[in-house]
């Protein structure tokens, strides 16, 4: 079967989590599939996609998708969907991705297989599997009746894997609209230039149990010693401490990262809703019956005042090693 | 100016889910269902600019079985105007593009500038109605809005993304997904509460509109089945009497054991 993948770029650089979909989509058809890059000014992106599974790649190159629009964007996939007729489309399930995939299946009256953990093909049938109400459940899902298959993949969970490959073949496309009646005018970068919890390997999460904003760099130093994303839940948040950029959950954002430490959180509901299917939760809480310790893998009862700053002494001493 | 706010009513997240007879959706039987929490921030906003253009009007629509209705009152205590309830009978599970086409269906027959869902339906968590049902109308849409100034025909929205903010201009009418930050939803008054009942609630059968995607053997995407998760196992616990200690094994375990750093 045929794939074709959508490339996500900003500021000239290639999303990880789009590298990973291309990945997957190679590994599903067992050799190179097609591509599509929509921006400005970037030709130079195509020999990565290359390494990654791309044997030929879609280039929407213009002024006018320098910046996001899901007109525009959109109209780039359903002209490369419309030269390389493909079977399945895979997008990574970033901001972005979220946006173009559900407007380019209503338009091909196909379904979304939304944000899956699990991708495999049955002949010629995707198969998908993602967790459904806070994790409680599983659900596993198909593309019915749909004319394209289309799934958009949960960043951080496919390997990414990069091979020696001939570059790939370039192909221009066909004109399409790009005049949107919704475009963006500027994009605010938060003030640092963090790694997003959504995308990050390592995350390092505060909550109540810090006790207040002023002790977020007993936090942000263990943060740094792992190089991890800085969670919060939404107590903090809704506190007032920090951004809910950072807020983890169910009204925040749903991750998967290796390795997740919780600092003093209690593992609501809804805050296990978003950090659940982590490959490995740490909990660090004083109280031995707070949630929490029911769905980590390691955990150490005590006072995270102490717990915290030793921790990110120990893994700085180890990376020393 | 006049907003149609789209409703999903879904089980309390504290709800215990058990697998239904049919194995692939939930047992309904001790549900309790609530309006989605993102979709309240949509009616707030919707409330809002009712309020300060001091005209116009907010519909709310859901697309369901009866229960629906109960989440349409409360949007109508809150301060609604009138409901739309699309009525699915005998169909089930209902896939996204299919209540898209229902709530497409819905805004052909009305008059609005604002469209608004929420970023997503709580449980299920798709995030596809909002952009789907923008195709299916031919509207523009913005998605995960966390700030809205609403101009002449025109919007300006902040739309939440990766470490950033992406500032959208979007012409009128325009369908609009609610992310959390947006506003702060109000409650209803008891006022609002007596007044509901008397608010219409309008009523179509799905089976009047056109949505193939009603009939399982047409729908574009499905649950072939639902399991419950393996329970995770059980939590290793380190001593912390000498928390220096104890931070010196966990960091071991995670090395050595789970070699994730
Ligand atoms: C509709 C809805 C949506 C929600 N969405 C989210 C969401 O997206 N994300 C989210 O996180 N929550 C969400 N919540 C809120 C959730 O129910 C909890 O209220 C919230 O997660 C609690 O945050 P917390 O764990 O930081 O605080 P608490 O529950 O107050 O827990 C603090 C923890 O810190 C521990 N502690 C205190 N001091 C110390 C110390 N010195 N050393 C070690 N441990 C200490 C305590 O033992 C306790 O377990 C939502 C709720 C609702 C109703
Ligand atoms: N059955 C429904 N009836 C009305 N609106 C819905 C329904 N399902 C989803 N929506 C709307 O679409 C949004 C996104 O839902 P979802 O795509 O399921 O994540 C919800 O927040 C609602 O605003």
């Amino acid at each position: 079967m045929k794939f074709l993948v959508f490339i996500e770029q900003r500021d000239g650089k290639v999303r990880k989590a789009s590298l990973e979909a291309l990945s997957l989509a190679r590994r599903l058809a067992g050799g190179p599939v097609a591509a599509v890059l929509a921006g400005q000014g970037v030709g130079g992106l195509v020999k990565d996609l290359g390494r990654h599974g791309a044997g030929v790649v879609y280039v929407a190159d213009r002024a006018e998708l320098a910046l996001y629009s899901s007109q525009g964007y959109v109209g780039a996939l359903d002209a490369a969907a419309r030269k390389e007729s493909p079977g399945a489309v895979l997008v990574a399930a970033t901001s972005m991705g979220k946006d173009v995939a559900p407007r380019f299946a209503a338009r091909h009256d196909s379904g979304v297989l939304a944000d899956v953990m699990d991708l495999h093909l049955e002949g010629d049938r995707l198969v998908g599997s993602r967790p459904v109400y806070s994790g409680k459940a599983r659900a596993e899902v198909d593309c019915g009746a749909s004319p394209i298959q289309i799934a958009t993949t949960r960043p951080n969970v496919f390997p990414a894997e990069a091979q020696e490959a001939a570059e790939p073949r370039v192909e221009a496309l066909e004109p399409f609209e790009v005049s949107p009646r919704a475009r963006v005018v500027r994009v605010e970068a938060s003030e640092t230039k963090e790694i997003d919890v959504a995308e990050a390997d390592v995350i390092v999460s505060g909550g109540r149990g810090i006790k207040g904003p002023e002790n977020w760099p007993m936090v942000r130093d263990l943060q740094e010693a792992l190089g991890a994303a800085l969670g919060a839940s939404r107590a903090v948040v809704d506190a007032g401490w920090i951004d809910h950029q950072h807020q983890v959950g169910q009204t925040g954002k749903v991750v998967s990262p290796t390795l997740y430490v919780a600092a003093g959180i209690s593992g609501a509901i809804q805050h296990l809703a978003g950090m659940g299917t982590s490959k490995v939760i740490v909990a660090l809480n004083k109280d031995p019956e707070a949630p929490i310790f029911q769905v980590a893998t390691y955990g150490i009862v005590g006072d995270i005042f102490q717990t915290v700053p030793e921790l990110a002494k120990a893994v700085r001493a180890a990376k020393a090693e | 100016m006049n907003s149609l706010v789209a409703i999903a009513y879904v089980p309390d997240t504290e709800s215990k889910i058990k697998v239904g007879p049919d194995g692939s959706s939930i047992d309904e039987s001790d549900v309790k269902w609530i309006v989605s929490p993102y979709d309240e921030y949509g009616l707030e906003e919707a409330l809002k600019i009712r309020e300060s253009k001091g005209a116009g009007t907010v519909t709310v629509v859901s697309v369901g079985p009866e229960r629906v209705k109960t989440g349409l009152r409360e949007c109508l205590a809150r301060g609604a105007d009138d409901a739309v309830w699309v009525d699915t009978g005998e169909t089930k599970n209902l896939d996204a593009l299919g209540v898209s086409k229902a709530l497409a269906a819905v805004a052909k027959a009305a008059t609005f500038d604002f469209f608004w869902f929420g970023q997503k339906g709580v449980g299920p968590d798709e995030s596809l109605v909002g952009p789907m049902t923008a195709e299916l109308l031919g509207l523009p849409h913005v998605a995960n809005v966390v700030h809205l100034d609403v101009g002449e025909g025109k919007v300006t929205a902040s739309r939440e993304i990766e470490g950033a903010h992406e500032i959208v201009e979007c012409s009128l009418p325009a369908i609009l997904t609610a992310q959390k930050g947006l506003n702060e939803p109000r409650y209803a008054s008891l006022k609002g509460i007596m007044g509901a009942k008397k608010k219409p609630i309008a009523e179509k059968k799905l089976a009047d509109l056109d949505v193939p995607e009603a009939d399982p053997a047409a729908a574009k995407a499905r649950w072939r089945k639902l399991s419950l998760p393996a329970p995770r196992q059980a939590v290793k616990l380190i001593p912390a009497d000498d928390p220096a200690a104890a931070a010196k094994e966990l960091v071991r375990l995670l090395r050595e054991e789970a070699k994730v750093i």
